[in-house]
Formats: structure tokens, C-alpha cells, sequence
């Protein structure tokens, strides 16, 4: 079984690299673009004999060591 | 004499840096490697800077699970005295030794130069020796030194006197160097005994290296 974790700054919390991206689109001519948020998607191939378990498993995995929750949210996917 | 622990990980490279500063304030030093479990009776363990694991993932979050961070967990909260500099900050706050956490530096450049910092609060072993508002040019090497804690979280620290220093000009005015919230470059926990910062007091302890503030900031944990 596969999950995808994506892990981004929090709302309200500042991503310099999605400003820089925003700035660069910009310049490059890109209309009515009006947020930029960078993040980074996680590809995990477990052994999970059911979805909830392996969303069970990732959801430790996330709080433990994938995204720092004091300023990064996730969201999983579990993919079969 | 006193006994100093210098802990070294996979891309640990200011642990000599560290050994040599703090020999010069008199202590007996250890440099233990991460994978050890316990760590030996000291005074003082300092995680010193680096890129541990290649900061891969995040700065400091593969490091705070080596063997050696449950030791030093344990010594932290008996009340042992823990330093963490640059990296080694990352790491006390990834392994919630510290409060807070550190971002990608604003201007997305690695930061590397001689900066000013202001003492802020000095009711704490590691600033004993300095004095509040007393300014400090000491170097920063760093991409993600951007300190980032919640409204309530900052408050918490200005409650507790555990803001230890912040990023000023020549002349002790706030200046933005990274994006860090309130200019903050280092905090202590509430105990007051884990110290995190991201400037290096130990590259300037001698005039050849172009300042000797560092010596203020390591003689009060050498007292």
C-alpha cells in the first residue's frame, strides 16, 4: 500500500520559498495568481493489510518525525 | 576540574571548534558519538553545530532520535546543563528541549558573517556573565535560523526572562537578519538550564578571529 503525506508551513506562518515562486511567476507575466505555498509530499510504501491501519500507522509516523507540528500541517493519502 | 560533553553526529562539524573553546575555560572535554546511550558524568553537554544527517528532512529532526538524545533528554530534565548551538539549537528544538522552531531564513540565502546580538535576559547560568542590553558581535553561519513560536509561545517566554539574545546593529537597535520572530537568535527553556542559539560563541574567543565576545558567553557556564 502507498500513502502520500504532504507536509506545509501553517496558514498564517510565512513560506519564503512559495513568496519567491509568487514573485517569479509574476514577473514571468502570470495573472491572478494569489497565494504560492511550497511544500513537500512524502511517498511511503508500507505493508498495511487495511486503509485504516495504514493511515493509522503514517498518522504516528507524521506526528513523530515527518512534519514539525509546532509550524508545519499535514494531510495523507492512502493510495492502493 | 569540570567535565564538558561535546556530542558528534553524521555532519557534525564544529565539535573541535567547541572542544578548543572550551578547554580554554577549563574543562576536561569529551567528544561522544551519537549512537552511545549514556552519556558520561559531566557538568555540561553541548550539542554543537553542524548538519547532522545532511539536515535532511528538516534541520535537526533525524538527529533528535540518535541513541544519545534520549541520554541527554534524561540529563536535561534531572536538571542538567545543556547548550545547543546552530544546528545543535535545531536539534533541542525538534527534541521539544526548547520551545519554538526554526524556519528557512527569510531571504532564502545562507547566512554567514559577524553579527551583533543584544543580551536580553541574564538571570540564567549561561549569561551570567553579561549584562542585560550589553551588545556582543559574535559570527552566524546558518540558512534556517528563522526562530518561529506562536503568539502565545512568545509570551510565555518574555513571562519566564527566557529570550537569552536577539539580532541588533552596532549600536543594540533591532535589526531583521533572518525573519526570526522579534529578532530572536536564542531562548532557554523555563528551567533555565537548555540553551539554544544559533550565533557561535565558540569561533570568537580569540582576537585573531575577530572578536573575543564568545569567552562572555561560555565563562559563565565554565563558573
Amino acid at each position: 500500500m502507498k500513502a502520500v503525506v504532504n507536509v506545509y508551513l501553517k496558514e498564517g506562518v510565512l513560506d519564503p520559498q512559495g513568496k519567491a515562486a509568487h514573485h517569479a511567476l509574476e514577473s514571468l507575466g502570470f495573472k491572478g495568481v494569489n497565494d504560492v505555498r511550497i511544500g513537500k509530499q512524502i511517498v511511503i510504501d508500507l505493508d498495511a493489510t487495511s486503509k485504516e491501519e495504514a493511515l493509522k500507522e503514517v498518522e504516528k509516523m507524521s506526528e513523530t518525525l515527518l512534519a514539525n507540528t509546532v509550524i508545519e500541517d499535514y494531510n495523507i493519502e492512502i493510495v492502493e | 576540574m569540570k567535565k564538558a560533553v561535546v556530542l558528534r553526529f553524521p555532519g557534525t562539524n564544529c565539535e573541535f571548534d567547541t572542544e578548543y573553546a572550551l578547554k580554554k575555560q577549563g574543562f576536561d572535554v569529551e567528544i561522544v558519538w551519537h549512537k552511545e546511550e549514556t552519556l558520561p558524568e559531566c557538568d555540561l553537554v553541548v550539542v554543537p553545530g553542524g548538519f547532522s544527517y545532511g539536515d535532511y528532512l528538516r534541520s535537526g529532526s533525524i538527529a533528535r532520535f540518535a541513541p544519545i538524545m534520549k541520554a541527554v533528554a534524561k540529563y536535561a530534565n534531572e536538571g542538567g546543563y545543556v547548550l545547543g548551538i546552530c544546528n545543535g539549537f535545531q536539534i533541542l528544538t525538534e527534541a521539544g528541549l526548547l520551545p519554538g522552531a526554526l524556519k528557512r531564513n527569510n531571504n532564502l540565502h545562507f547566512i554567514s558573517k559577524m553579527q551583533h546580538i543584544k543580551v536580553v535576559n541574564n538571570d540564567n547560568k549561561f549569561l551570567s556573565k553579561c549584562k542585560v542590553g550589553e551588545v556582543l558581535e559574535v559570527p552566524v553561519a546558518h540558512a534556517d535560523g528563522n526562530y518561529y513560536i506562536d503568539d502565545a509561545g512568545l509570551e510565555e517566554l518574555k513571562k519566564n526572562n527566557q529570550i537569552l539574545v536577539r539580532y541588533c546593529d552596532e549600536n543594540g537597535n533591532p535589526m531583521v537578519l533572518n525573519g526570526s520572530v522579534e529578532q530572536i537568535a536564542g531562548v532557554c527553556n523555563k528551567n533555565k538550564n537548555v540553551f539554544g542559539l544559533m550565533p557561535h560563541p565558540e569561533r570568537a574567543i580569540e582576537l585573531i578571529l575577530g572578536s573575543t565576545d564568545g569567552v562572555k558567553m561560555l565563562e559563565g557556564l565554565a563558573s
